[in-house]
């Protein structure tokens, strides 16, 4: 009787510890996610300030120096700014990126008159204070000095200051500048790399699988060649890397940072994951299907093409995805093969040198502008975004071709 | 009866590797007729049936001597394909093991495969054809782009058997068809069995001595990899020669 006590206790014991294993771990993801969240989040806003324009009637709007001009009408606004530093620190309120948008503007603009406040991209220093993430101390606040504070305090009582949507985060590549920083490069390097990881590691590694666990003879080879391949998923991926580098790079000299090279390289490192997954999914088709197949007169590769892969790919494309969900986030090996450069073009090819999420990401932590923080932490938000659509397709990919009986 | 010789099987030796399945096994089946192999578990019934579509190809360490004759022609000859030898053997295993696809695929599988339809409504011909001499026909008529793993258990296995049908095969090799199944879809299978042996010669392995004397023409002993005796079922099962075979039918052994 009291053993049956005993061990009903026990049940429950272990019952809670399991439940407190499982809550402590949704705890900490929450609290990771928060962190994450609640510094990036702010990074989709930046700072605008407006400025009243004019241009008379008879000047051609696109053949008009944008940086004079704009410099000219912020003169106006503030006519007690004379000195030279003064003037100088005005400017610094703004972002290069202001001459670029207010030269954008002019060449768009269809009329021939323009008056009336236009809102430009304001520095970093400024986009900090303005979000709060930099707090006033007297007349200064962060980097931004008394001397600049004044015209500061001038914009915000006219109240021509404004958070607008970050369209450079999202829509440009990397720049000095933080403001004018932003992670489609190394979004269209990173797709490029996995794309080209998926498209040599799947077909490689399923019919690697298919020899492995179908055609070949089991013998010392076959036994020598699975040993490798399970310790080729332990291997660390900077070896990899260093692979991708004297292979890629030194053997066959395909240019460096490229994103090709780096899908190659990525593709080398999901090759072995994308195995042992298709083997284990090829392993689990049901045999008496096989024989059923082989009974009617097929032969040994019509079966394997007409039932065992079509059974046994959703195990596949699972274990692709958590591959490839991995080779996404993956970082240490294109630093081997220089994907870790600043580069401010958005790649047009996978030739073009580039950088991917994660590395952007690692180069972003380590820049000292304090607006780099909350943009480190948008890239963050971005890459779990990737790395969420990528699992809820894996499901959806399994569930779908599940059904299919 | 006509007594036509259709499979004869000389001084088979089958190995497992260093484990030998059968000894000297000679046997003869005749075309039209219903031949049952019986024997306890392990004596090699499914290994010798299995012998005669090359089943055990698939096995790596299987290795024979010997020579299994069809029609005359040694199948065991490295001339003989074995992939069309199994279009002119079919066989139905031991659990049902439809595709994973709709009725009508499973039956289409075959033909497709060896293109032995003209047009689409020839393979819808083979298909209906092959599912009325199963006696499967009426029951899923409705159902023909249903899964045909949403059938019944005796339904799925005579899918099976109008699946081995639609590639036109002249022997049908029974790998304990009813082991699985309930004693109403094994009478169906039974009655099944005695109208298919007019067209085509069937080769059974039971372990239900009531099956074998019930359908079969000749009955073959078997016990730990060897022939022990073989002859018409009412004979054996009547007055058999051997005290082993004895035993096993009044139940004494397996």
């Amino acid at each position: 009787m009291s053993n049956i006590i005993q061990r009903n206790k026990s049940e429950k014991r272990f019952q809670f510890y399991g439940l407190l294993a499982v809550g402590l771990a949704i705890f900490l993801l929450l609290v990771l996610l928060f962190k994450i969240f609640s510094t990036g989040f702010s990074a989709f806003n930046q700072t605008y300030l407006g400025v009243k324009i004019q241009i008379e009637k008879g000047e051609n709007l696109s053949e008009l120096d944008a940086r004079s001009t704009l410099r000219k009408n912020l003169r106006n606004m503030f006519p007690e700014a004379q000195s030279r530093s003064d003037k100088k620190n005005l400017y610094s309120l703004f972002s290069p990126g202001a001459y670029i948008e207010f030269k954008e503007m002019l060449e768009a603009y269809d009329g021939d008159v323009i008056d009336g406040y236009y809102y430009f991209l304001a520095s970093d220093d400024l986009d900090m204070y303005f979000k709060g993430t930099v707090a006033r101390q007297g007349n200064s606040a962060g980097r931004i000095k008394p001397s600049q504070m004044k015209f500061v305090d001038e914009f915000v009582k006219m109240n021509l200051i404004e958070l607008q949507f970050n369209r450079y985060l999202l829509g440009s590549a990397d720049s000095r500048n933080p403001e004018m920083a932003g992670i489609l490069g190394a979004i269209y390097g990173s797709l490029f790399a996995i794309l080209i990881a998926f498209v040599t590691s799947f077909p490689l590694g399923v019919l690697t699988a298919i020899y492995l666990e179908k055609l070949t003879k089991q013998n010392a080879f076959s036994d020598l060649i699975e040993t490798n391949i399970n310790n080729l998923a332990a291997v660390p991926s900077i070896v990899f890397g260093l692979l991708g580098l004297a292979i890629f790079l030194n053997f066959f000299e395909l240019p460096r940072s490229a994103s090709l090279v780096g899908g190659l390289t990525l593709g080398l490192m999901t090759l072995p994951t994308i195995v042992i997954a298709s083997r284990s999914a090829i392993k689990s088709v049901p045999p008496s299907i096989e024989e059923a197949s082989i009974g009617l007169g097929s032969s040994k590769v019509q079966t394997i093409f007409n039932f065992t892969l079509p059974l046994a790919m959703p195990g596949i494309l699972t274990g692709t995805i958590i591959g490839i969900a991995r080779a996404i986030g993956e970082t240490a090996p294109l630093l081997m093969i220089g994907m870790v450069a600043f580069i401010v073009d958005i790649p047009q090819g996978p030739l073009d040198a580039s950088t991917a999420l994660p590395v952007q990401i690692f180069l972003w932590q380590d820049s000292p502008e304090r607006a780099f923080v909350e943009r480190t932490s948008a890239a963050i938000i971005v890459l779990l975004i990737f790395l969420f659509l990528l699992n809820i397709t894996a499901v959806y990919l399994r569930k779908k071709l599940e059904k299919k009986w | 009866m006509s007594e036509s010789l259709k499979i004869a099987v000389k001084n088979l030796d089958v190995f497992y590797g260093k484990k030998q399945a059968l000894f000297d096994v000679n046997l003869n089946i005749f075309a039209n007729e219903v031949t049952s192999l019986i024997g306890p578990s392990g004596c090699g019934k499914s290994t010798l049936i299995k012998c005669f579509n090359r089943m055990n190809d698939l096995v790596e360490i299987c290795k024979y001597n010997g020579q299994v004759l069809i029609d005359g022609e040694n199948i065991n000859d490295a001339s003989t394909d074995p992939v069309s030898l199994r279009t002119r053997v079919g066989m139905v295993f031991q659990k049902p093991n439809p595709f994973p696809k709709s009725v009508y695929e499973n039956i289409a599988y075959g033909p497709k495969l060896h293109g032995m339809y003209k047009n689409k409504d020839d393979l819808d011909e083979i298909v209906v054809s092959s599912l009325q001499k199963a006696g499967l026909f009426n029951e899923v008529k409705d159902r023909l782009f249903e899964p045909g793993t949403g059938l019944s258990g005796g339904q799925q296995q005579r899918l099976c058997i109008a699946r081995a049908l639609a590639v036109n095969p002249e022997i049908i090799l029974m790998d304990e068809p009813c082991s699985a199944l309930d004693p109403i879809a094994t009478a169906k299978i039974e009655e099944l069995i005695e109208e298919l042996k007019e067209k085509y010669t069937i080769v059974i392995v039971t372990h239900s001595m009531q099956q074998a004397a019930r359908v079969s023409n000749r009955t073959a002993y078997m016990h730990m990899g060897e022939l022990v005796e073989t002859g018409l079922t009412k004979n054996i099962f009547s007055n058999p020669e051997h005290a082993k075979t004895q035993d096993y039918i009044t139940g004494r052994i397996g």
